[in-house]
């Protein structure tokens, strides 16, 4: 028996959210009484690898054959599933990411597991039940749930477990997978990442402008504000919908749903479909002219003031501040 | 070019979501149903693409009869016809289940889903099919063009977006940036009431996962309103108090 943890890396690297998965895997393989084991696909570097048992792994495979250099759906899921079968596992756990959200369907049917998405806590095991809470309504509600089969695959939202360090150096093993030529159905041309600003479904800080900017123009100062904190920029939905900001920064019902340490809202009202996106924020910060907007009754700290005197100050604050500590 | 389009019927966006005494049902007293948003999404650019007899849409959904005024929507919108399969739509596992025994002898090109629906089910539905029906699966794509018997996509991936090309058939689930949701005119509504809707009943599937109970998130502390001028001090509650920076 085994846990197997499932390690994505972005060009060779591993963020915050892998080792918050092994962290996750650890705690539960403790609750299992068995092993976690680490599988990964890509070129990480060994160090890299071996590190992943601080987390508590005790054995990582590493698969960086060439043909898999690029994700491809399938064949990552048959390699995953190939491998949770040899190393007898009854728990698969990923992140709940882009990659993850491809990667888990497509494991859970292979072994005719239940699988649980967008989960926040860990699995509890009492009365012989094996529950895990996920969200569920957009943000607006959590669901427990059973998993009511032998393999169980979880998948883990972003900033939703502490990293645990507890372990020593990991075993790495490298791995020669067997291939399914008919897994290779989809050929990726290009990718393109804007390596200088901050993913935001995993960002631990997130600036979100919304209609009170009053224009796409006025982005440059929450693009300040949101570098000097090492932030991600976010917006409301009709800002995206307006085209002042790519769709890809909406947060909300209908867009994405994030769980920051910090979410500061600058000129959003808070209409209950945007307040689905960001319920799971640690703290809130809401500056908004308009005492009376909701947003201020789901936030920790709020300014009542307009946003084009607030955000100078902000910036000039957090500057100081960086300068001090 | 024949493309199925996945669809589900969710509370509407505004809806506030409560639960049952027990926390174990959610509350549909007084909640408006609508197509998930996503979907809209899916279906528009199907319709696009099958525009001037270059091929056929069908919406296909999982759920009793209470949700077809949502299909009659999907047909509105201009879908050529459309299947229901009558049954709850447990979870994702056994919607995908339903879906594929249906799809695999009908030919489809092309089958769209939402990126997600926004009640229950995550976005599983797309990467379970590909798997049911040995296809590939594509997540959370901005953009589809289709050229001969193959198709051109960018999806999203952490940080970025990856461009690729996939042969026909393949399932993919649609975000924002693939169409433009439209508005039913009068003829669409008109003729969807006569466009053929398929109810096929359910096929047997084992149960993996059960819904157990449901909370909503704890209520948060009262909020501390600071000034304008404040900011210096809202920089260090943020560091002592919140300890997030």
């Amino acid at each position: 028996m085994s846990v197997l943890v499932y390690v994505e890396n972005e060009d060779g690297k591993f963020k915050k959210s892998t080792f918050e998965v092994v962290s996750y895997a650890a705690a539960i393989s403790e609750l299992l009484k068995t092993k976690l084991i680490a599988i990964s696909i890509g070129n990480v570097n060994q160090d890299d690898l071996s590190n992943l048992g601080k987390y508590g792994a005790i054995k990582v495979l590493n698969i960086s054959t060439e043909k898999l250099k690029n994700f491809v759906n399938q064949a990552y899921a048959s390699i995953i599933a190939d491998v949770s079968k040899k190393e007898e596992s009854t728990v698969i756990v990923l992140a709940n990411s882009f990659t993850g959200k491809g990667l888990s369907p497509r494991i859970a049917v292979k072994l005719k597991a239940g699988l649980i998405d967008a989960a926040v806590e860990l699995p509890k095991t009492d009365n012989n039940m094996f529950t895990v809470k996920r969200t569920a309504f957009s943000g607006k509600a959590f669901a427990t749930v059973e998993l009511n089969s032998e393999i169980r695959v979880i998948a883990l939202n972003p900033n939703s477990y502490q990293l645990k360090e507890s372990g020593s150096l990991a075993k790495v093993e490298d791995f020669q997978p067997d291939f399914k030529e008919s897994d290779f159905r989809t050929m990726v041309s290009e990718i393109v990442r804007a390596s200088d600003k901050i993913a935001l479904p995993d960002a631990e800080l997130v600036v979100s402008a919304g209609r009170g900017m009053k224009g796409p123009e006025n982005w440059a100062m929450i693009e300040e504000l949101a570098s000097v904190l090492g932030a991600a920029t976010a917006c409301s939905k009709p800002v995206s919908d307006a085209g002042w900001r790519p769709h890809e920064e909406h947060v909300g019902q209908t867009g994405i749903a994030v769980s920051p340490n910090l979410y500061i809202a600058i000129g959003i009202s808070g209409a209950i479909q945007h307040l689905a996106g960001v319920s799971s924020s640690k703290t809130i910060v809401v500056i908004n002219k308009d005492p009376e907007a909701p947003f201020f009754k789901v936030a920790d700290y709020g300014i009542v003031g307009d946003a084009f005197e607030v955000i100078p100050k902000l910036i000039d604050a957090i500057k100081a501040y960086k300068a001090h500590s | 070019m024949k493309i199925l389009v996945c669809v589900s019927n969710v509370p509407d966006t505004t809806a506030k979501i409560t639960f049952n005494s027990d926390n174990t049902q959610f509350n549909t007293a007084g909640v408006q149903f609508i197509l998930n948003p996503y979907d809209e999404i899916a279906l528009a650019r199907a319709i696009e693409l099958t525009e001037g007899g270059k091929g056929t849409v069908t919406v296909i959904h999982v759920g009793e009869i209470s949700s077809e005024p949502t299909i009659r929507k999907a047909l509105a919108l201009g879908a050529d016809d459309a299947v229901r399969i009558n049954a709850i739509a447990r979870d994702s596992y056994f919607v995908s289940a339903q879906i594929a025994h249906y799809a695999k002898d009908n030919g489809f090109d092309i089958i769209l889903t939402g990126r997600e629906s926004s009640d229950y089910n995550g976005s599983q539905i797309t990467g379970m099919l590909g798997e049911f029906l040995d296809i590939p699966s594509i997540s959370i794509i901005k953009k589809l063009e289709v050229e001969a018997d193959r198709a051109f996509i960018i999806r999203e991936i952490e940080g970025g977006k990856e461009h690729l090309t996939v042969s026909f058939p393949f399932v993919a689930s649609c975000a924002e940036g693939v169409a433009e949701p439209k508005i039913p005119n009068m003829r669409g509504i008109m003729s969807a009431r006569t466009k053929p809707l398929e109810v096929i009943e359910a096929i047997q599937i084992a149960q993996l996962i059960t819904f157990k109970s449901y909370s909503v998130p704890a209520p948060r502390g009262s909020v501390t309103l600071l000034s304008e001028d404040d900011t210096e001090k809202l920089v260090r509650l943020l560091h002592t108090d919140a300890k997030v920076i």
